[in-house]
């Protein structure tokens, strides 16, 4: 039973962490898109825009090298995209932080599991379904 | 439409998902797609694009709430997240090969059925059983804390439940949405994993899924950024104010209310489908 214990409160450790790294990670990548919408908005208010038909061709910030291009050049779209980029990152970086978590709890099988899934993801980066 | 009207209107839609989804259990992204389709005409891709992020947002806002109660078992969603992220671009795949009028009919269709869900009444099946010889190899039995002390549960039918997550992947990676409805079928019914566990553990499993499906549609370049701006910033002010309600409200009948609306927004979604006026 005391074994259970002490593993129960090391869970609760890293559980801790892990809500302050989502917390701050919703935090940092929500400031980012109002800072990048609030630079957009402030010459393109009058802008028109219509999202009735689907151009993939036509998109700026597709691809992570093209955000942090637009980025340096402080486009404000680029900088809600880098925003977005970084929301999408959170939960992946909780797969990390869970894998290092299971090194250090010497579960090398969940190592292997945690990995497969970060591969999974890493491949979605990689894949090229476009029309 | 003007970029600040379209702002405006986004941001406070946006909000609404995000209040009644978290209110409700239903998430944002069922509320987010029929506004911006039905709503302001947006083409189903973008819209699809958009809900994504609202799920990651929602679940991570979410998640860190949760953590205090230190529930999650990472195990049980670590093990299932092979099958949902492998399926969710399975998903996405499907969603680039078929027309966007299927599209949205099997979106109203999961629409009615989660609508169908959040009125039924949860029935907590766990005990502490421990015959399933995968459970046992993949360490996924476990324990939380209940004022009696530790409370041991054991997980069952483990590739019953697999193959269940392996469904809610493809809908998550071909709709844009979190598929909380039907992860609550793998891990309440089929796996019987008790509340305290499923409900935190499958909000960690929607947003390492859409997070796999959000990378592919970046790509495809359905995330515009002139979207995701206001739909990020609305939906997670709304869950954060609805997280905070909810502890001290009860949403019955909320959820009765949600329900029809919900219904009737699916059955347009159907009907746009069918008739084409994609």
């Amino acid at each position: 039973m005391s074994k259970e214990i002490k593993h129960y409160l090391g869970d609760k450790d890293v559980q801790v962490i892990l809500g302050t790294l989502l917390r701050v990670g919703v935090i940092v990548s929500t400031s980012i898109v109002l800072i990048g919408g609030i630079i957009f908005m402030s010459s393109h208010t009058q802008a028109v825009v219509s999202f009735e038909h689907f151009k993939p061709e036509e998109a700026k910030f597709s691809s992570i090298a093209d955000i942090l291009f637009g980025v340096r050049s402080f486009d404000g779209l680029a900088i809600i995209q880098f925003g977005v980029l970084l929301l999408i990152f959170t939960p992946i970086a909780r797969v990390v932080f869970s894998i290092f978590s299971f090194l250090m709890e010497k579960d090398y099988m969940y190592v292997l599991i945690g990995l497969i899934v970060l591969c999974v993801i890493i491949a979605s980066l990689y894949l090229d379904v476009t029309h | 439409m003007t970029v600040l009207l379209f702002t405006l209107i986004v941001l406070i839609g946006a909000f609404l998902a995000g209040l009644l989804g978290s209110l409700t259990g239903l998430g944002g992204g069922v509320i987010i797609i029929p506004l911006l389709t039905l709503g302001l005409g947006v083409d189903i891709h973008y819209a699809i694009g958009a809900s994504i992020i609202s799920v990651i947002a929602t679940s991570s806002g979410s998640a860190a709430a949760y953590v205090k109660e230190g529930i999650t078992n990472v195990r049980i969603g670590m093990f299932l997240e092979i099958a949902t992220t492998i399926s969710a671009i399975v998903g996405v795949v499907i969603a680039t090969a078929i027309k966007a009028d299927y599209i949205i009919v099997i979106f109203g269709v999961i629409l009615l059925f989660s609508a169908f869900m959040m009125l039924k009444k949860k029935v907590d099946h766990s005990n502490n059983e421990q015959t399933s010889i995968l459970a046992n190899y993949f360490k996924l039995n476990g324990s939380y804390p209940t004022e009696g002390g530790l409370k041991q549960y054991a997980v069952h039918h483990v590739v019953g439940g697999f193959a269940m997550m392996f469904v809610a992947g493809t809908l998550s990676g071909l709709l844009g949405i979190g598929s909380g409805a039907l992860k609550v079928i793998g891990m309440d019914n089929i796996m019987k994993i008790p509340f305290k566990v499923s409900t935190t553990t499958s909000n960690f499993m929607i947003g390492v899924t859409a997070a796999a499906s959000a990378l592919v549609y970046l790509h495809k370049g359905q995330i515009d950024p002139v979207i995701a701006m206001p739909v990020t910033l609305g939906v997670i002010c709304g869950a954060t104010i609805g997280a905070k309600i909810l502890i001290r409200t009860k949403t019955d009948k909320l959820k009765i209310v949600f329900a029809v609306v919900v219904t009737f927004l699916a059955l347009q979604m159907i009907y746009k489908g069918l008739t084409g006026n994609a």
